[in-house]
């Protein structure tokens, strides 16, 4: 059962308090009616399946009620970070699974590695 | 009986308080402190039980969580039932009852036994697999068989009078196991003052200090374990959990830990205590101090009782007085197992000889040894040992581990006792139940624990066995784990323990016979499952190589001791086979729960009534007072129908649906979901998240939404209504409540959290009474301060007002297709209007109904139920409801881009229709299948399928919803619906309306 730090607010909470909801930063088209179906159909239906650092959102459904991003090693399930919604991550998306920092360091790796990751959410 | 094998003195046992207890119908004595396998021992027991296939006399081999031939069946009465308890962790207490587990008609004389020796040499691994696989419907029949042939403990019939629970905890430092290592720890991080949880499996803690040999600071080891134990208990920031087994590592270091309280005082608990405690905790760092389990060697016979582990000898002569047996021989790889030839010696037995796999044993337990006489044979090994119901004698040869066999001739040595030591598997469980791989270390010829954020692992789990080594590093471990969880430096001044010198050990698993081990009599690598390693080779000559395979093809390790004494071996046996390094061959997954656990310490309280949480409405009482019956939508308890006396359910929905459609019902429409929204951008909000139009809904007025998801899909409906510019309520159906609310919030919080608009659930504040029928607004005059004449309170608007004198939301909405008032008020005020209404309604013949007659009135109405009548898969086109898709809205709302994908705008979609059977009397399935052709060969190609189908006391005659393939082209058409019994029903694609179609009747 994950321990998950809810950034809202700002407490570790037992699994049993969230929901999973899916990839995060899964950005609406602006504009769905100029989309192809194709595009439309990407949007909708396709999401990563990666066997690594993979970052999801979720919901304190039983607390705050606040949607939040995690980011977490599918793995190993350790989670590396979690952040509000409409920040970005501190540490790097495309940190690899074998190379995965520890959580003390993360903050160090932090300071440097923003990247414009994803879309508005 | 005597206990014929119980020393004068000694042990740790409290002879001043002797038991009495039953083992298979024999009565039997004990003493306070041993455990229900030391009694048996000491009552000279030899066979515990038959063997899993073969039906082989059994003993006891070890003395704990790793025993896997002591497995019995607890349990006076059939309430008191425990099946598979390993009797090597079972206290003893007064008036136990206990039982071999196998054994037909008992396990002293075996009928299967018989079978198992006649037939044993046809009975090879995949035997079950190979024999009764043919026809597969028979193997029903045969299981039934083999399951009482061979069957393990059963489970109580009668239900079970203990009470089980749960505790949520949090600890800094949790340490798993109190020998040496993890009480060093424990005084280490107790110390520094952090939060620490300290458990041990047994019913005592201390580990092998015990029933060690040593000394520490000079006295005897127990000495220090009481003075170490007596400091912790003064701590405040330290919790001692004796009898407690730590059966679970999950993600993020949460352990289960699992309590027995009263396991140790009788077979059910006194007064309300709690049999089984399920400690659920959260521990910032966990040291693994769970030490090791000693492995045995495999040699030919080493099931017959007589054969234990080496340690074992020395855990019953030590802490409970008891030597099992006169004539010792013991089998070794290594020194440490030589305690056990001594302790023997000390307690006055033979120790016929020890025959120690190495050519030139030189440590100081085998000097102490050999300068007290005993027998040292070098670079041999028991390779079998013979006897029936007890061992006899064994066979002794020099052996060859590089080239597998053996050297020169056996001698042969009369024992009634061996002992084998193969070296020591740590257990590593909780390091790894998380996925970890274990690591192979070839000084410690065993798997250590890997490194796992949050776990620190010391003393045996890493190979480090000797006692002063285990103490150093428990410490340290302590001191680490306390530090990482905030707790201040600590000095610990560990006890003095002559550091001992022992020489190497050597890899020793299986023994080689003179025979091959086809041949050979029977070599046992998983004593519980009957896995010998005969049919391990056996299954790699027919090609498994996979130690995953192998293990599931000969079963080895899927006992209830999941392997713990023999996995190992197997593998051992496996590498040697296939000329790989064990490393090579790789081990199987670690899985919790390290031992059983009971179902009620899984389920703790949420079972009867607490199993699920019950939601009532502000009325239940009065539902319930009526008699009515109730049916469960997600946790709500709502009226189905109101049964007068004894009507059927027909009767009784027939005469609810007349009295609304001619008079006046009323129902308790309270589990409605109601969501308060507010904010300036509350209607902007409407305006993408429904499908219909929201921009001029004016306030006092109410309107039907639909919802989709971006998929296009319907996802659920209800009325919102306007009750202020920045103000509306919405509805939802009763199971989509939470769902929808969670929904709102996902898209304004993670997609337009510009919009200032806020959602409150207010399902509980308010009771919703729904008053519907042509007396309704008469009725509800009686006691409405509202105008509710028709040209003032329309269809679809709503009016704040008083009802009975209470403040009120009246909506003129409609379910039924009747002229209809929903009432909200708030929710400790329902009662009052409820019966006010039923005072004032008695001339109206004013009828409470339920949700079975408000599905039949919506249904005759076509009105669609989320969930019933759509599956996620159905657009608001596919239910013909185009008059509520705003698809020139400006904003390209949730939903909109897909009715126009290729596959949404398909003419073939699944349709909703209704569906009028030909015969009224017939009421179809739901669910049933409907075709277009009845005589079509099978397969029959299925276009649709029932949604929702009743009886109409108004139309006197069954009918339907239902989706059809491209339905709303096929009105008038014929379908059929065959079912399961043969019968094929024929029916008429007709309009979803079947009352009503114009709408007048509620349009008065």
């Amino acid at each position: 059962m994950l321990h998950i730090w809810c950034p809202w607010c700002g407490e570790h909470r037992e699994e049993e308090e969230f929901h999973p909801k899916g990839q995060a930063h899964i950005v609406r088209p602006v504009d769905p009616d100029a989309c192809s179906d194709e595009e439309w159909g990407d949007y909708l239906f396709f999401r990563d399946n990666p066997r690594g650092v993979h970052r999801e959102l979720w919901v304190h459904a039983a607390g705050c009620r606040k949607f939040f991003n995690v980011m977490r090693n599918t793995v190993s399930y350790e989670i590396l970070e979690t952040y509000r919604i409409g920040e970005q991550p501190k540490i790097l998306a495309e940190v690899n699974v074998v190379a995965l920092p520890k959580r003390e360091e993360s903050e160090s790796v932090a300071s440097d590695a923003r990247r414009q990751a994803g879309g508005g959410a | 009986m005597k206990q014929v094998n119980r020393l004068a003195d000694g042990g740790r046992i409290d002879r001043s308080h002797p038991l009495q207890f039953r083992f298979n119908d024999k009565i039997l004595q004990g003493f306070a402190g041993d455990t229900l396998a030391s009694a048996l021992l000491a009552n000279g027991v030899d066979i515990v039980n038959r063997s899993f296939k073969y039906g082989r006399p059994r003993g006891i081999v070890a003395a704990g969580a790793e025993e896997p031939n002591a497995i019995v069946q607890l349990g006076s009465n059939e309430a008191s039932q425990v099946p598979n308890v390993r009797a090597t962790q079972q206290a003893l207490y007064d008036g136990l009852v206990a039982s071999s587990t196998n054994g037909w008609p008992s396990a002293e004389r075996d009928l299967m036994g018989g079978v198992g020796k006649m037939l044993g040499r046809f009975m090879p691994p995949g035997f079950y697999y190979k024999t009764f696989m043919k026809p597969a419907s028979m193997w029903m029949t045969w299981e039934k068989y083999i399951r009482k042939g061979a069957g393990l403990g059963r489970s109580p019939k009668a239900r079970d009078p203990d009470r089980y629970d749960h505790l949520n905890q949090h600890c800094d430092v949790l340490i798993v196991g109190a020998g040496p290592t993890g009480l060093a720890a424990a005084l280490a991080a107790g110390r520094s003052g952090v939060r620490v949880i300290l458990v041990d499996e047994q019913e005592e803690m201390g580990g092998s200090l015990l029933d060690s040999r040593e000394r520490l600071n000079g006295c005897d080891a127990a000495r220090w374990v009481a003075e170490t134990l007596a400091e912790l208990a003064t701590l405040d920031n330290v919790q001692l959990l004796p009898r407690t087994t730590a059966t679970g590592r999950h993600d993020h270091n949460f352990v289960t830990l699992l309590e027995r309280r009263t396991d140790h005082l009788g077979e059910t608990a006194a007064g309300h205590q709690a049999r089984l405690r399920l400690h659920r905790v959260r521990a910032r760092r966990v040291v693994l101090a769970s030490g090791a389990h000693e492995r045995p060697l495999v040699y030919a016979g080493n099931d017959i009782p007589g054969n234990f582990v080496a340690g074992a000898i020395s855990t019953y002569i030590h802490r409970y007085g008891v030597v099992p047996g006169q004539k010792l021989i013991l089998s070794t790889s290594n020194d440490r197992a030589y305690c056990a030839a001594l302790d023997w010696l000390d307690a006055g037995r033979e120790v016929v000889a020890i025959v120690d796999g190495r050519e030139k044993p030189d440590g100081e337990l085998v000097a102490q040894a050999r300068a007290r006489g005993i027998r040292i044979i070098s670079g041999s090994a028991v390779i079998e040992a013979q006897g029936g119901s007890r061992v006899k004698r064994v066979r002794i040869a020099r052996i060859d581990s590089a080239s597998f066999r053996v050297v020169g001739q056996a001698e042969t040595l009369d024992c009634d006792t061996v002992a084998s030591s193969g070296g020591y598997s740590p257990v590593i469980h909780l390091a790894v139940h998380t996925g970890g791989r274990p690591v192979w270390n070839d000084e410690v010829a065993g798997f250590v624990a890997p490194q796992v954020d949050g776990v620190i692992s010391a003393g045996a789990v890493m190979g480090r066995f000797a006692t002063a080594e285990a103490l150093r590093d428990g410490a340290e471990a302590g001191q680490q784990a306390a530090r990482e969880a905030g707790g201040a430096a600590t000095q610990l001044r560990l006890p003095e323990v002559a550091e001992r010198r022992d020489g190497a050990p050597v890899a020793l698993y299986q023994i080689p016979h003179d025979q091959p081990t086809s041949r050979a009599p029977k070599q046992f690598v998983d004593m519980q499952n009957d896995v010998t390693a005969a049919a391990i080779e056996l299954a790699i000559r027919e090609g498994f190589e996979s130690i995953e395979h192998i293990k599931r093809y000969t079963v080895m390790g899927f006992g209830t001791d999941q392997g713990k004494l023999g996995n190992i071996n197997g593998m051992a046996i496996a590498a040697r086979c296939l000329g790989r390094a064990i490393p090579e061959v790789g081990t199987t997954v670690f899985r919790p729960n390290y031992t059983p656990v009971a179902f009620g310490a899984v389920v703790g309280r949420h079972c009867g009534e607490l199993f699920e949480p019950e939601r009532h409405t502000a009325l239940h009482q009065w539902h319930l007072d009526r008699g009515a019956e109730f049916e469960e939508v997600g946790q709500w308890k709502r009226p189905w129908y109101f049964p007068q006396g004894n009507e059927t359910m027909e009767q009784a929905v027939a005469r609810e649906c007349r009295a609304v459609r001619n008079g006046v019902g009323i129902l308790d429409a309270s589990t409605l979901g109601k969501i308060d929204i507010q904010g300036p951008d509350a209607r902007t909000f409407l305006e993408r998240i429904y499908t219909n139009k929201w921009a001029k809904l004016g306030f006092g007025r109410v309107r039907y939404g639909l919802m989709c998801k971006d998929d296009g899909m319907v996802m659920d409906d209800g009325t919102t209504s306007c009750l202020g510019d920045n103000h509306f309520l919405m509805t939802t159906s009763t199971g989509g409540a939470a769902a929808v609310l969670e929904w709102l919030e996902q898209w304004h919080q993670t997609e337009w959290p510009d919009l200032q608009v806020f959602f409150t659930s207010v399902t509980d504040h308010w009771a919703t009474l729904s008053l519907s029928g042509p007396d309704s607004r008469r009725l509800l005059g009686e006691l409405c301060d509202i105008d509710l004449s028709r040209e003032a309170f329309k269809f679809m608007d709503w009016r704040e007002g008083t009802v009975a004198g209470v403040p009120a939301r009246v909506f003129r909405i409609s379910f039924t297709g009747e002229l209809s008032y929903e009432i909200n008020v708030q929710a400790n005020y329902a009662r009052h209007v409820w019966e006010a209404l039923f005072e004032r309604g008695e001339k109206y013949g004013l009828t409470p109904y339920g949700t079975e007659t408000m599905h039949v009135l919506r249904a005759e109405k076509g009105f669609i139920i989320a969930g019933q009548d759509t599956d996620g898969s159905m657009t608001p086109e596919d239910l013909g409801m185009q008059w509520c898709v705003g698809y020139d809205k400006a904003f390209s709302w949730v939903g909109k881009r897909a009715l126009s994908r290729a596959d949404t705008r398909r003419s073939d979609r699944k349709q909703l229709v209704g569906l009028r059977p030909k015969d009224p009397r017939v009421v179809l399935e739901e669910g049933a299948q409907i075709v277009l052709e009845p005589d079509h060969p099978v397969p029959v190609p299925m276009v649709g399928y029932v949604t929702s189908s009743y009886y109409s006391p108004t139309l006197d005659s069954g009918f339907a919803l239902a989706v059809v393939k491209d339905g709303h082209q096929k009105m008038g058409h014929t379908v059929w619906l065959p079912m399961a019994d043969g019968q094929v029903y024929e029916a008429e694609i007709v309009s979803t309306v079947f009352v009503d179609p114009k709408g007048e009747r509620q349009n008065v």
